[in-house]
C-alpha cells in the first residue's frame, strides 16, 4: 500500500509514457524558447485559471489572518456552532472557534507541507534516479530493489505506526516521512530517462572527452530532465497535500494543537449532515488547492513537454 | 485477381494533381506553407520520381493526395484520380478509394505496421476492407500476396508479428498491402531510405515486380537521385514547396536547367568514379517554409542569382525538350550555353596531405587493432529480461591506420562497425585482442593515462542534433573539452573562437544554442569540438548520413581540408559507400563482425574480390540513368543472419551468390572452414575461399 | 517463461518477507499495547498485565528479537498470532478479507473498464467540448481525497433520501442489522449499502484510468500504423478502434500495477467511513488500539495484494503485447 497520490503522480506526471519508458526529452528549448514555453502556458486557459486560484489562495492563507476579524486561537463565547455570518464568515465550531481563521491556519500548514514534500521528494527522485540510471550495474540493482521494497511497504501504515513520534516531536519529521514515500515513481521515471540519455551522443561525446561521471550527471543529464522534474514537482505538491490531509484526517498526521485541512475536515465530518459549514469550507478549500495545482501541472506539461502528448 | 477494377491501359493519365497547396496554420509561430502550387500528371504504367530534400514538401504533398494529413492542414487545389476529385471527399468516400484505387508505401517500415496483429491479418484486412470475401479467402489471398513480394515460407510467416520481421521484410509486407487490390496508383514515400543498400536493391526489384503485376502508375518520392535514376520515366525536383524542374530522367540528369538541380547532381559523391577532386557544395541551407525569402526561394544559395531573382519568383516554364520545364529566370541562358554544374558552381581546391607523400610502410601507426572481440549477452523480452545467447558483435577484427590516412569502415547495419568504433573509443582492454593507439596499448593504461590519451583520440557522431547538448550554448560545448583537460581560463575563449572560425562558423555563434543551427552547421560544431584538443586521430561515425544531400558536400569538403591542414588521421565509419570512396584512402568491409575485405580504396572499389563486397557495390545506385539502366545488380538472398548465431564456416555462405553456383564438393570449404584474409593484390586482402576480382561499378 | 516466473515469484516472496519483517520491527517498537490498559481505574497490577502481554507475545519487556522469533515460528505454521484482546488474527483476517476483496474487485473491474472507455473517447474527441468536460470532471475527482468524496456522497445521499422520503441509499455498514425478510429483501438491502462505497472507489478509478488512457491513446493516434490502416481503406472509426485503441491498451496494463496501491488506500478510507468491517477499517483501528500482531498481518496482506497486482499486470502485458510474449 502506498501513500495516497502515488497514482496521481503517475498519471498527471508522466503524460502517458510507459513506466520506465520515458518520452524522449524535449530538445527544442533555449533562451528564446522560454518565451515559447510561456506562450504555450498562457494559452492553456485552465492552467492560467489554476495559477490565478493558487496565487489567490496563497495570498489569502498568509495575508488573510491580518484582515480577518478573528484569529484561530481566539474563541467567541457568544457564538457556538453558528452558521456563516458577517461576523464569522465560515461560521463557528462547538467551542466558538472561527472556522475561517482555522481554515486559513490549516491552509498555511497544508500548503507549506505540500511544497516542502514536493521539493524534497523530487530532489530525492532526481538524485537516486540519475545515480542508478547513469552508473547502472549493481548500484542500479540495489537502488531499484529498494524502490520496489518501498512500493511494497504499506506506506500509509508505516507513517501511521510512526505517528506517535511526531505527536511529540516536530511536524517536520512528518514532512520527511511523507517525502520518503513519495519519490519512488518519479525516481523510476528519472532512471528510465537517464538510461536513454546515457546513450545519447552528447553524453558519449562528453565521456570520450574525459569528463568525469558526476560532472556529466550535473551538466548534461540533470538539465535535460529538468522539465520532467518541474512538472513532477508540481504534481507532487498535490499528491503531498492529499497524503498529508488523509493521514491527518485519521489522526496520524498533524497533531493538535496544530491544525491542517485534514484535521479540520475530520472534525467537521461527524457533523457534516447537520452543521455542513464545518465540513464544506475546509473540504472545499482543499479540493480547490489540489485542483489548482493539478491544472497548473497539466499546463506546465503542455508547455514544457509538448512532444509528449497533448500535441 | 480479387478486387480487380479492370486495368487502365498504360499511358492513360490516372492521377492528375493541379495547383496543390498545403498550409499548416501556426499558433505561436507563422504559418508553414509546405506545398505551394504543385501540378503533375501520372500515367498508368509510368514511374514519376519526386526528388527533394527534407522540407521540400514532397512527402506532405503525397499525404495530401491520399487525404492523410492531420485535420489542421489546409489543402487547396485539385487531386483527380481517374477523373474523380479526391479533395473534399468525406471519410467514407475516401475510404472506398484508399487502398483500392490508390495505395501507399511509407518510409518507416518499423512503425508502419500495427504491432499487435500478425502480418497475415494485416494484409488480409486490406483485402477484406474492399471485398466481400470470407475470412479464409482473405487469409489465403494474403499468403498469396506475401509470396508474391518474396517472403519465404509465406504461409508460416503470415502468422508472425511485425516485430519478428526485419525492416526489409516489413517493407515487403507494406508492398503486399499496397498491391492487394490492384490499384491504379501506388505512392512510395522514401520506401528504401531506412533500409540497407543490399536490401534497398531487393525492395526496388519487388516494386518493379509489383508494377508489372498491377500496371499501376508509381509515384516514387525520394531524396536520393541514385534511386530514381534507373527506375523513373520522369523526374520532378522540388524545392521549398514548389516544383523547380521537371522532365524526362535523361533531360533532368544530363541537361539540368535549374541551378538547384545542377547543384544536387554535382554535390553527390559517386561510387563509380575515382579521383579525388572536391565535391561541388551548395552554400547555405534550405529556407524555412515558415519564412520564405522573397523572389526565387533559391536565390540566397544560387551562384547565378541576378536582381530579378530577388524580387520575383520564376514560374515553371518549358525549356529545351518538349516535356522539360524549369523554374528559373536564367534557364534560357543555361540552355543556350549548355552550362553544367562545374560551370555554375565554384569548385574548392583541396591540397593533398603532406604525410601522404611518404609511402605507407614509412608512416607511423596511429591506430593498430589486432583481433578485436566484443561479445555481449543477448537479452530478450521487455518485461521478461533474460539471456538467450551471445551476440558476436565484433569477432576478431584487425586493421591499422597510419599517419595522415583515412580508413573507411563500411558495412550494413548489424555488421559490427559501430561496436568496433565504440570499443576503440573506450580506450580499455578489449575482451580479446589488442588496441594500440599512438603506440600505447590500451590494456595497460591507468585512469590518468587514459584521460590524457583522450586528447589524441576524438569522435564525431552521426546525428548532429543528438550529439550536442541542447541545454548548453555552443561556446560552452566547445569549452568543455578545454576545461576538462586544464586549458588555462584566459585561453579557453580565444580557442573557442578560433575553433568556430576553423570550421567555417562565426565567433558570434558561441552564444547560440545548438537548435538555432542547421544540421550542417551543427555537424561543424561537432567537428570543432572534436578538434578542440588537437587530436591526432578522429573517429567519425556516419558523420554526413543525417545531413541533406546539398549540405553533405560542404561537410565532406571541410573534413578533407582539415585533415590536410592539421595532419589528422580518420577512422571513417559509414554505410554510404559513395562517400567512403570519395574520402577514404583505404577501406575495410565488414560482415557479421568480421572484416571480409580490406585494402586500397580504388583497388577494392575497382576490382572487389569478395562476393559480399561485389554485391554491396553493385547495389549502390548511381545517379546516371543510362548507366543505371544498363547495370545488372548482384542481388543477395534474404536477410543478415543473427550475429548471435552466425553460420558455420564462412559466415557469408548462406547468402553468397558464388557459393550458390558451386557444386557439392566445392562448397565443402565454405561450410566447414572459416576463411582468413588472404592477399589479392598489393594492398588488397579478402576473406573468401574463392576470391576472384570482379568489376561491378 | 516458467523459470522466469519462478524467479519473479521468489523475488516477490523475498520482498514480502522483508517488507513484513520491517513492518514487524516498526510496529513492535513504536506501538505500545501496554498503554491500552494504562488508563484503567484502578490500574491492573503490573505482573498481571505482563503475563497477559507475554501470552499474546506483545510484551515490550521481552527483547524484540525474541518476540520476532516466536512470531516467525507462528507464521511459518500459518498462524499470525492473536489480537490485543486475545482473538485469533487469522480468524479475524478471514472474516474481513472477503469484505475488502469484494469492494476491491468491483472497484478494479468497473473502474479500469469504464476508465479506459472514457479515456479513449476523450482522446478521439480531443479538444472538443466533450473532451474538455471529461477532463475537467476527472481533474475534479482526482483533486478530491477519498475521505472528502465519500462524505460528499453521503451528504448527497442524505439529501436524496430526504427528498424522496425513503431510505434509497444506505451509508453505514454492509447490511442493516436485524433485517427480516426473504432473499430478495436481503439482496436489495445489500445493494442499497453497496452503491455509495462502490461509487467512491469507482469514480476515483475511472478518473485515473481515463486520464492515463487518454494520454496513451493520444500517443498512438498519430502513429504510422494508424495512418497505414487509413491508407488501406479503413474508415477513421474502424482504424481508431481496431488499431489505435487495441495498441493503447498495452500501457494501461502496466499502469494497473501502479494504480493498485492507490486503490488499496482508497478502499481503506472508504471502509472506515462507510463502516464496512474490512481489512482497511481494521488497519486504522489496529493502529489506534496498538494491536501489533494485527498491524503486521495487515501489512503482509497488503504486500501480497500489491505483488499479485504486479504479477497480474505482467500477465496482462504479455497477453496484450506479442512483443513481450515471443522469446
Amino acid at each position: 500500500m502506498s501513500v495516497p497520490g502515488d497514482g496521481l503522480v503517475e498519471i498527471v506526471g508522466t503524460g502517458g509514457a510507459l513506466p520506465g519508458e520515458p518520452p524522449p526529452p524535449d530538445e527544442t528549448r533555449a533562451v528564446s524558447h522560454g518565451r515559447l514555453v510561456l506562450a504555450r502556458f498562457t494559452r492553456h486557459r485552465l492552467a492560467m485559471v489554476g495559477l490565478a486560484v493558487l496565487v489567490l489562495l496563497f495570498v489569502v492563507a498568509f495575508l488573510g489572518p491580518y484582515v480577518a476579524p478573528w484569529s484561530y486561537t481566539k474563541k467567541d463565547f457568544t457564538a457556538f456552532l453558528q452558521p456563516p455570518s458577517s461576523q464569522h464568515w465560515f461560521g463557528t465550531t462547538q467551542i466558538g472557534a472561527d472556522v475561517f481563521a482555522l481554515t486559513l491556519r490549516g491552509m498555511q500548514k497544508s500548503l507549506i507541507i505540500g511544497l516542502l514534500v514536493a521539493v524534497i521528494s523530487t530532489g530525492l527522485a532526481a538524485l537516486v534516479g540519475t545515480f542508478a540510471g547513469y552508473y547502472g550495474g549493481w548500484r542500479d540493482k540495489v537502488l531499484m530493489w529498494g524502490v520496489d521494497l518501498l512500493l511494497v511497504l504499506p506506506s500509509f501504515l508505516i507513517i501511521a505506526i510512526l505517528s506517535p513520534a511526531f505527536r511529540s516531536g516536530s511536524w517536520l519529521i512528518f514532512v520527511f516521512l511523507l517525502s520518503a514515500f513519495l519519490w519512488m515513481v518519479t525516481g523510476r521515471i528519472v532512471r528510465g530517462m537517464t538510461l536513454s540519455l546515457r546513450e545519447r551522443e552528447y553524453v558519449l561525446a562528453a565521456r570520450y572527452i574525459g569528463v568525469p561521471s558526476h560532472r556529466i550527471i550535473l551538466r548534461h543529464i540533470l538539465p535535460n530532465i529538468s522539465s520532467l522534474l518541474i512538472i513532477d514537482a508540481t504534481i507532487n505538491v498535490s499528491a503531498a497535500i492529499i497524503s498529508e490531509t488523509s493521514l491527518s484526517f485519521f489522526g496520524f498526521g498533524i497533531q493538535p494543537p496544530d491544525v491542517s485541512l485534514g484535521t479540520l475536515i475530520a472534525d467537521g465530518t461527524s457533523s457534516a449532515f447537520t452543521f455542513a459549514w464545518l465540513f464544506l469550507f475546509p473540504a472545499g478549500v482543499l479540493v480547490l488547492i489540489v485542483l489548482a495545482v493539478n491544472l497548473v501541472g497539466d499546463g506546465l506539461r503542455d508547455a514544457l513537454d509538448p512532444n509528449s502528448v497533448h500535441k | 485477381m480479387l478486387g480487380s477494377t479492370g486495368r487502365v491501359p498504360a499511358g492513360t493519365p490516372v492521377l492528375e494533381v493541379s495547383d496543390l497547396q498545403v498550409t499548416f496554420p501556426g499558433r505561436e509561430t507563422p504559418d508553414v506553407r509546405a506545398v505551394r502550387g504543385l501540378s503533375y500528371t501520372l500515367a498508368a504504367g509510368e514511374v514519376l520520381g519526386i526528388v527533394g530534400e527534407s522540407g521540400s514538401g514532397k512527402s506532405v504533398s503525397s499525404l495530401a493526395v491520399m487525404g492523410l494529413l492531420p485535420g489542421t492542414a489546409v489543402t487547396t487545389g485539385s487531386v483527380r484520380l481517374g477523373g474523380q476529385e479526391l479533395l473534399g471527399l468525406k471519410d467514407r468516400e475516401l475510404a472506398q478509394v484508399r487502398g483500392k484505387r490508390i495505395s501507399m508505401v511509407f518510409q518507416e517500415p518499423l512503425s508502419a505496421l500495427t504491432p499487435v496483429y500478425t502480418v497475415g491479418d494485416q494484409v488480409a484486412e486490406a483485402v477484406r476492407v474492399h471485398n466481400r470475401v470470407t475470412r479464409q479467402a482473405a487469409s489465403a489471398r494474403a499468403v498469396e500476396l506475401l509470396d508474391l513480394v518474396g517472403i519465404p515460407y509465406a504461409a508460416t510467416r503470415a502468422k508472425a508479428f511485425p516485430h519478428e520481421f526485419s525492416g526489409g521484410m516489413r517493407q515487403r509486407v507494406m508492398i503486399a498491402m499496397a498491391i492487394a487490390n490492384d490499384p491504379d496508383v501506388i505512392i512510395c514515400d522514401e520506401p528504401t531510405t531506412a533500409l540497407d543498400v543490399t536490401i534497398q536493391a531487393q525492395i526496388l526489384e519487388v516494386l518493379q515486380a509489383a508494377q508489372r503485376e498491377t500496371g499501376a502508375g508509381i509515384l516514387m518520392i525520394t531524396h536520393d537521385l541514385g534511386v530514381v535514376a534507373g527506375l523513373a520515366d520522369r523526374v520532378l525536383v522540388m524545392y521549398a514547396g514548389r516544383p523547380v524542374e521537371v522532365g524526362s530522367v535523361d533531360d533532368v540528369y544530363y541537361r539540368p536547367r535549374m541551378p538547384y538541380t545542377m547543384g544536387l547532381l554535382g554535390s553527390i559523391p559517386r561510387v563509380d568514379e575515382r579521383g579525388r577532386s572536391a565535391l561541388v557544395p551548395i552554400e547555405g541551407t534550405p529556407p524555412s517554409l515558415a519564412a520564405l525569402p522573397t523572389g526565387c526561394p533559391f536565390h540566397p544559395r544560387c551562384p547565378m542569382a541576378i536582381d530579378l531573382c530577388f524580387t520575383s519568383e520564376p514560374a515553371l516554364e518549358r525549356v529545351g525538350g518538349p516535356s522539360h520545364a524549369a523554374a528559373c529566370h536564367l534557364s534560357g541562358v543555361i540552355d543556350d550555353q549548355d552550362l553544367g554544374p562545374v560551370d555554375v558552381y565554384p569548385v574548392p581546391e583541396i591540397p593533398a596531405a603532406a604525410a601522404l607523400r611518404l609511402p605507407r610502410p614509412d608512416r607511423p601507426h596511429v591506430l593498430d587493432v589486432q583481433g578485436l572481440v566484443r561479445h555481449y549477452p543477448l537479452l530478450h523480452g521487455a518485461v521478461i529480461k533474460r539471456q538467450v545467447g551471445t551476440v558476436q558483435a565484433v569477432d576478431g577484427v584487425s586493421f591499422d591506420i597510419r599517419e595522415g590516412e583515412t580508413l573507411g569502415l563500411v558495412g550494413e547495419s548489424g555488421c559490427g562497425k559501430t561496436t568496433t568504433l565504440l570499443e576503440i573509443l573506450e580506450l580499455k582492454a578489449p575482451q580479446q585482442g589488442r588496441v594500440v593507439v599512438l603506440g600505447r596499448d590500451t590494456s595497460g593504461l591507468t585512469g590518468q593515462q587514459r584521460t590524457a590519451l583522450r586528447r589524441d583520440v576524438q569522435v564525431v557522431f552521426q546525428d548532429p542534433m543528438a550529439s550536442l547538448d541542447p541545454r548548453l550554448p555552443v561556446g560552452d560545448i566547445l569549452a568543455e573539452p578545454l576545461r576538462t583537460h586544464g586549458t588555462p581560463k584566459d585561453q579557453v575563449w580565444p580557442r573557442v573562437h578560433e575553433l568556430l572560425r576553423l570550421v567555417g562558423l562565426q565567433p558570434e555563434h558561441a552564444s547560440r544554442y545548438p537548435q538555432h543551427f542547421s544540421g550542417g552547421q551543427r555537424q561543424r560544431v561537432g567537428i570543432a569540438r572534436a578538434l578542440a584538443l588537437e587530436p591526432r586521430l578522429i573517429v567519425l561515425d556516419e558523420p554526413v548520413s543525417a545531413l541533406d544531400v546539398s549540405i553533405r558536400a560542404g561537410v565532406v569538403n571541410l573534413l578533407e581540408e582539415l585533415k590536410t591542414r592539421l595532419s589528422l588521421s580518420y577512422l571513417f565509419v559509414a554505410h554510404d559507400l559513395s562517400v567512403v570512396r570519395h574520402i577514404a584512402d583505404r577501406v575495410a568491409v565488414m560482415y557479421l563482425g568480421r572484416i571480409v575485405e580490406i585494402g586500397d580504396v580504388d583497388q577494392v572499389y575497382g576490382a572487389p574480390a569478395h562476393p559480399y563486397t561485389q554485391a554491396l557495390l553493385s547495389a549502390v545506385p548511381v545517379p546516371d540513368p543510362r548507366k543505371e539502366r544498363a547495370r545488372r545488380r548482384i542481388l543477395l538472398q534474404g536477410d543478415l543472419p543473427s550475429p548471435a548465431d552466425p553460420p558455420s564456416g564462412c559466415r557469408f555462405h548462406t547468402r553468397c551468390p558464388r557459393f550458390a553456383a558451386l557444386d557439392e564438393n566445392a562448397r565443402r570449404p565454405c561450410l566447414d572452414l572459416d576463411p582468413g584474409l588472404v592477399p589479392i593484390a598489393e594492398d588488397q586482402q579478402a576473406a573468401c575461399h574463392y576470391a576472384e576480382p570482379l568489376r561491378v561499378v | 517463461m516458467a523459470t522466469f516466473l519462478i524467479r519473479r515469484l521468489v523475488n516477490y516472496l523475498i520482498l514480502i518477507l522483508v517488507a513484513t519483517t520491517g513492518a514487524y520491527f516498526l510496529a513492535a517498537t513504536s506501538l505500545h499495547p501496554r498503554a491500552n490498559v494504562a488508563g484503567r481505574n484502578p490500574p491492573p497490577p503490573v505482573a498481571v498485565v505482563d503475563r497477559q502481554l507475554t501470552a499474546l507475545n506483545i510484551n515490550d519487556k521481552t527483547p524484540v528479537l525474541d518476540r520476532y522469533a516466536i512470531w516467525v515460528k507462528g507464521v511459518a505454521h500459518g498462524d499470525f498470532g492473536r489480537t490485543w484482546d486475545n482473538n485469533s488474527v487469522n480468524a479475524e483476517m478471514g472474516r474481513r478479507m472477503g469484505v475488502s476483496l469484494r469492494l476491491l474487485f468491483v472497484g478494479t473491474v468497473l473502474g479500469s473498464g469504464f476508465g479506459v472507455l472514457v479515456g479513449a473517447y476523450s482522446a478521439i474527441k480531443q479538444y472538443r467540448p466533450s473532451d474538455h468536460a471529461i477532463t475537467l470532471v476527472s481533474f475534479l475527482v482526482l483533486s478530491m481525497p477519498v475521505f472528502v468524496l465519500a462524505v460528499m456522497l453521503q451528504i448527497a445521499a442524505v439529501k436524496i433520501n430526504k427528498t424522496v422520503g425513503h431510505q434509497v441509499f444506505q451509508y453505514s455498514g454492509e447490511t442493516s442489522a436485524g433485517l427480516t425478510g426473504g432473499f430478495w429483501t436481503h439482496l436489495g438491502d445489500r445493494l442499497q449499502h453497496l452503491v455509495l462505497p462502490t461509487l467512491t472507489i469507482v469514480l476515483g478509478q475511472i478518473a485515473i484510468f481515463s486520464r492515463y488512457q487518454r494520454n496513451s491513446m493520444l500517443d498512438v493516434l498519430d502513429s504510422d500504423f494508424v495512418r497505414t490502416a487509413l491508407a488501406k481503406g479503413l474508415r477513421r472509426r474502424a482504424a481508431l478502434l481496431k488499431h489505435a485503441l487495441r495498441t493503447a491498451l498495452i500501457p494501461a496494463a502496466t499502469f494497473f500495477a501502479y494504480s493498485f496501491g492507490l486503490l488499496l488506500v482508497g478502499a481503506t478510507f472508504t471502509e472506515k467511513i462507510f463502516g464496512w468491517h474490512g481489512m482497511g477499517e481494521w488497519l486504522i483501528d489496529s493502529i489506534l488500539t496498538n494491536d501489533i500482531n494485527a498491524v503486521v498481518a495487515i501489512s503482509c496482506f497488503t504486500a501480497v495484494l500489491v505483488l499479485i497486482a504486479g504479477l497480474l499486470s505482467d500477465v496482462a502485458y504479455a497477453v496484450l503485447d506479442p512483443r513481450v510474449r515471443s522469446t
